[in-house]
């Protein structure tokens, strides 16, 4: 292919994802409202539209119209600069996520993922690890002592937990033998996920993403109750839209990453779609749901716990940081090699 | 081989367009009406005490530092994994234990640290 057919197909997949992610980023934050709702035996947004289903576009278009406040003891230029590093990483890490697998149309073999790199893995990391600027940032310009507080204390938890989540990775790679998410995906095949043969990387994986993602039990830096509105107290219209926009694109992002490393990406147990004899363009529409489907799963599961269990308290968040999920995730790493020499898996 | 790289390229120039956008539309969009006690910062309704410039406990700087320590070990650990396969069958179990054997030295840094109570934050 040539350079301006590779750009037009990245820019191509590009604006799907991202409008799908905004549309998914806009009515999740919906169904989180309505499920809280009904978790907690309340009613939730139900007027604008039928049942409240154009409430996300109320609410975005409210927060266009308001007034961009910016405190005087802030430092205005990292200020703006905060919310601008968040919106960049949420819409970034998804470039390596692969949906679904290669297609051919025409006389293109296009892979389903925007960029096909073999580091993938590595870049997801590496934009992930900026995530801590943003909010580190935006605590310490806004000159609020409760937007320091949050933001010194969710750079030390997002530290925290990016190295059990690094080392619950490491069990991956041991089993696909690459960094490229599309070899990951493949190497698991139709059932023998990562979640299953090696169930504590999942689990450390599922509870760092939690963590890196500022949801709760984990959301220490926004704890309400002590600390206002933790690292974004002092923001306000669209720069607080995009803190707000990039928190729940990270939480799609890291279903996707979830599904893409531990529950076997794309693929389907029991049936093979492939022998069964369908029009060639059927098995990539059921792959690619099958892949939104399991992502949905994830992030109901996501607002399941955030409705379910209470927030951790600092010295309780942090000892089971480094004194649970760091050891367990260390174990999982010796286990899945020890398991690779035992069976030849 | 390069080329793979330019969609990523297109994502990052993409993101920054958009990042840019979302925060300055209210810039254009909303009002802009500033007076002393909307552009004060928040104290639950108190005038601001003192100011946010000072120091900050050292827990959270050993924090950075162990941060440190303990992920470059991550991506010690990286290229082992996914050579291991391989590498196993060439040259069997020494190739575990070395890795063992470079843990384990680190964990007695994670001890180490533990029994100086560097993992107490109450």
């Amino acid at each position: 292919m040539t350079i301006w057919e590779i750009l037009g197909f990245a820019l191509l997949k590009i604006l799907v994802i991202v409008s799908i992610m905004l549309l998914t980023v806009s009515y999740l934050v919906y169904f989180e409202r309505r499920i809280s709702a009904w978790a907690q035996n309340r009613l939730g947004p139900n007027r604008v539209g039928w049942e409240g289903i154009l409430q996300p576009f109320a609410d975005v278009l409210k927060l266009l119209l308001k007034e961009d406040i910016v405190p005087y003891q802030a430092n205005k230029t990292i200020h703006t600069l905060a919310p601008i590093i968040a919106l960049f990483v949420a819409f970034t890490t998804y470039a390596v996520i692969p949906f679904g697998p290669t297609i051919n149309v025409f006389d293109y073999s296009i892979p389903l993922v925007v960029a096909d790199v073999n580091i993938g893995i590595l870049y997801v990391l590496a934009l992930t690890s900026l995530g801590v600027y943003a909010v580190t940032f935006a605590g310490w310009s806004s000159g609020s002592k409760y937007s320091l507080l949050g933001g010194i204390r969710s750079s030390a938890q997002m530290i925290s937990y990016e190295i059990s989540m690094g080392f619950s990775i490491g069990g991956v790679l041991l089993l696909a033998e690459s960094l490229r998410p599309l070899t990951i995906v493949e190497t698991q095949g139709q059932w023998l996920w990562n979640a299953w043969i090696q169930p504590i990387g999942f689990i450390t994986f599922v509870v760092s993403a939690f963590a890196e993602t500022n949801r709760l039990p984990f959301d220490l830096p926004e704890a309400e109750p002590e600390l206002v509105g933790g690292f974004h107290t002092e923001y306000s219209s669209m720069k607080f839209a995009g803190f707000f926009l990039a928190e729940y694109a990270n939480m799609i992002v890291a279903s996707g990453l979830i599904v893409t490393l531990y529950l076997g990406g794309y693929n389907i147990p029991f049936i093979n779609i492939e022998t069964l004899g369908l029009p060639a363009w059927l098995p990539v529409l059921i792959y690619i749901s099958a892949f939104l489907f399991k992502m949905a799963a994830l992030l109901f599961f996501f607002i399941w716990v955030r409705w379910s269990i209470p927030r951790f308290r600092y010295d309780q968040l942090m000892s089971l940081g480094w004194k649970v999920m760091f050891p367990l995730s260390l174990i999982n790493i010796i286990w899945v090699a020890a398991l690779i020499m035992i069976f030849n898996l | 081989m390069i080329l793979e790289y330019l969609p990523i390229l297109a994502v990052f120039g993409f993101a920054i367009v958009f990042a840019l956008a979302t925060v300055f539309s209210s810039e254009i969009f909303g009002p802009k009406r500033p007076n002393a006690e909307k552009l004060s910062t928040y104290e639950s309704g108190m005038k601001p005490v003192g100011t946010t410039s000072e120091r900050v406990s050292i827990k959270y700087y050993l924090i950075a530092m162990l941060f440190i320590i303990f992920d470059l070990e991550v991506v010690f650990i990286y290229p082992w994994a996914v050579q291991f396969k391989k590498l196993f069958n060439q040259q069997g179990i020494s190739v575990f234990v070395s890795m063992v054997i470079f843990l384990v030295v680190l964990e007695l840094g994670y001890l180490y640290v533990y029994k100086k109570g560097g993992f107490k934050w109450d």
